[in-house]
């Protein structure tokens, strides 16, 4: 379980996060939705370390990040698997070498037994294939899946996917969709996905929490959704104009 | 005031990358790897370069030197004295920021606005020390050998103009190059090279790594990356020579 409190932060006079407080459950997925620039990024930017919030708290099954040394923080830095929004997969190395790079670099295991690990993880997200390819040879989709791919090579306990589905088609965002959804209860672990596709909502969304201007303004779930009586997540939810008429029409 | 924010953050970044290796089979693998990377790979200009400018240097010196109270074997010792004190240890140094520190800056610049760098972080890895210490280590002990050969290559250029263009026979070319030679001459021009080595690699990498934006900003940290390390060379260049000559 992770746990943000009362978190803050401003770049200048910009106010972008405004005391927000989640508790993100474990072996759930939890989604973050907002409008684009509405802090979503730097909240999970905040949580995993990369951005220092001014005020407030994160607490990873009780361990409280910020205030952790830097080794500290290495080490459960070990507990997190990341998927940002462009697979942010290194150029120079193959499909296998990506997935084998953590385990490269925080086990002792021989290329023989890291190999098979990557194989395993390269499996579990359908790509058993790619292995002598490079980033710069495969499709959007399939770099998002190698670096989901990369994400889980080392067990971890959180993940965090910062807009799995942008730039990709319908029927590979739910495929990424159904992947995320099914390794957080296989493995357990704490998931929280950035979003602001409603399909995805719709697709695995546990608990769904709504950011607006910086601030938790919603939470519930997939099901609450389609039924919100605060106008800012009604006007996100029904913003095409599909499905403000079929809204008209019930 | 600005300048003093870039220093200050220049000497963060670099110290912060002078940190024990993660691991430190993969540190060797990436420290060969820009070794071959910026040494061998640049090999090539660098010859080239050196043997076309030793043959310039000493045409050049054999046209100035028309004079009967000069002895030919001057052209000699101005050629080696030019190569060995400026044009290989300075000169070349130019050649590689141009050519390594943009290098270096288009790499870092791009795995930073590609979130590569990020991802390092986030996996616990401390990404100056796995990005920028290979590089800089990696320069500091191959740049030195490429001036070596830079020299050797440079003077074989001038022998070869020299008598192919009858400025200068074998003999006096030869005698000149010896004569009254210093190896200190060489400890000052290695010692520049190795500085240099350091500034191309760190003013590159620091360009690269605080990159904002996408390939644009990248393309811009990597003009900025050869101007930059350019003036610090040729600053660095006057105080050695200042401190080691004077």
């Amino acid at each position: 379980m992770i746990e943000i409190r009362n978190i803050n932060k401003s770049f200048g006079q910009r106010h972008v996060l405004k005391d927000i407080s989640i508790n993100f459950e474990r072996g759930k997925t939890n989604l973050i939705i907002g409008e684009s620039g509405s802090g979503k990024t730097v909240l999970i930017k905040t949580m995993v370390g990369l951005i220092t919030p001014e005020s407030g708290e994160v607490i990873y099954d009780g361990r409280n990040f910020l205030l952790m040394s830097e080794k500290e923080r290495k080490d459960i830095r070990k507990e997190i698997g990341m998927l940002f929004q462009g697979g942010a997969l290194f150029d120079s190395q193959t499909v296998e070498e990506n997935v084998m790079f953590p385990l490269m670099m925080f086990t002792d295991m021989s290329l023989e037994e890291r190999r098979e690990r990557a194989n395993f993880c390269l499996q579990k997200v359908n790509l058993p294939n790619a292995h002598k390819l490079y980033p710069s040879e495969i499709s959007g989709g399939m770099k998002k899946r190698v670096a989901i791919a990369r994400a889980i090579a080392l067990n971890p306990k959180y993940l965090f996917c910062d807009e799995p589905n942008s730039g990709l088609d319908p029927h590979t965002s739910i495929l990424i969709d159904e992947l995320i959804s099914e390794i957080t209860h296989e493995f357990n672990m704490t998931t929280i996905v950035i979003t602001h596709d409603m399909n995805s909502v719709l697709e695995i969304g546990e608990h769904v929490f709504f950011i607006y201007k910086g601030e938790n303004v919603w939470k519930g779930s997939k099901e609450d959704i389609l039924h919100p009586e605060d106008k800012r997540l009604r006007d996100f939810v029904y913003a095409s104009k599909f499905l403000q008429r079929l809204l008209a029409g019930q | 005031m600005n300048i003093f924010y870039h220093i200050g953050r220049y000497a963060l970044l670099i110290s912060q990358s002078f940190s024990k290796p993660e691991k430190g089979r993969v540190f060797r693998n990436q420290l060969f790897a820009e070794m071959e990377s910026l040494g061998i790979g640049s090999l090539g200009i660098v010859s080239i370069i050196s043997l076309f400018m030793g043959a310039v240097i000493t045409i050049q010196s054999a046209f100035g030197f028309e004079s009967p109270w000069i002895p030919l074997y001057a052209v000699g010792v101005a050629t080696r004295d030019s190569i060995i004190l400026e044009f290989s240890p300075t000169i070349v140094s130019l050649i590689l920021a141009g050519k390594v520190g943009s290098s270096i800056a288009s790499e870092i610049g791009t795995m930073r606005v590609t979130e590569q760098i990020d991802a390092l972080e986030i996996m616990g890895i401390n990404s100056k020390n796995h990005l920028i210490l290979p590089k800089l280590l990696a320069a500091v002990l191959i740049n030195p050998l490429l001036i070596i050969v830079s020299m050797f290559l440079g003077m074989t250029g001038g022998f070869v103009a020299g008598v192919f263009t009858k400025a200068v026979t074998a003999h006096e070319y030869i005698y000149g190059i010896q004569y009254q030679f210093k190896a200190f001459n060489i400890s000052y021009a290695l010692v520049k090279t190795i500085v240099f080595a350091f500034i191309i690699t760190s003013v590159s990498s620091y360009h690269g790594y605080y990159t904002e934006g996408g390939a644009l900003e990248v393309g811009k940290s990597s003009t900025r990356a050869v101007v930059y390390s350019s003036l610090v060379i040729l600053l660095f260049n006057v105080l050695i020579t200042q401190i080691l000559l004077a």
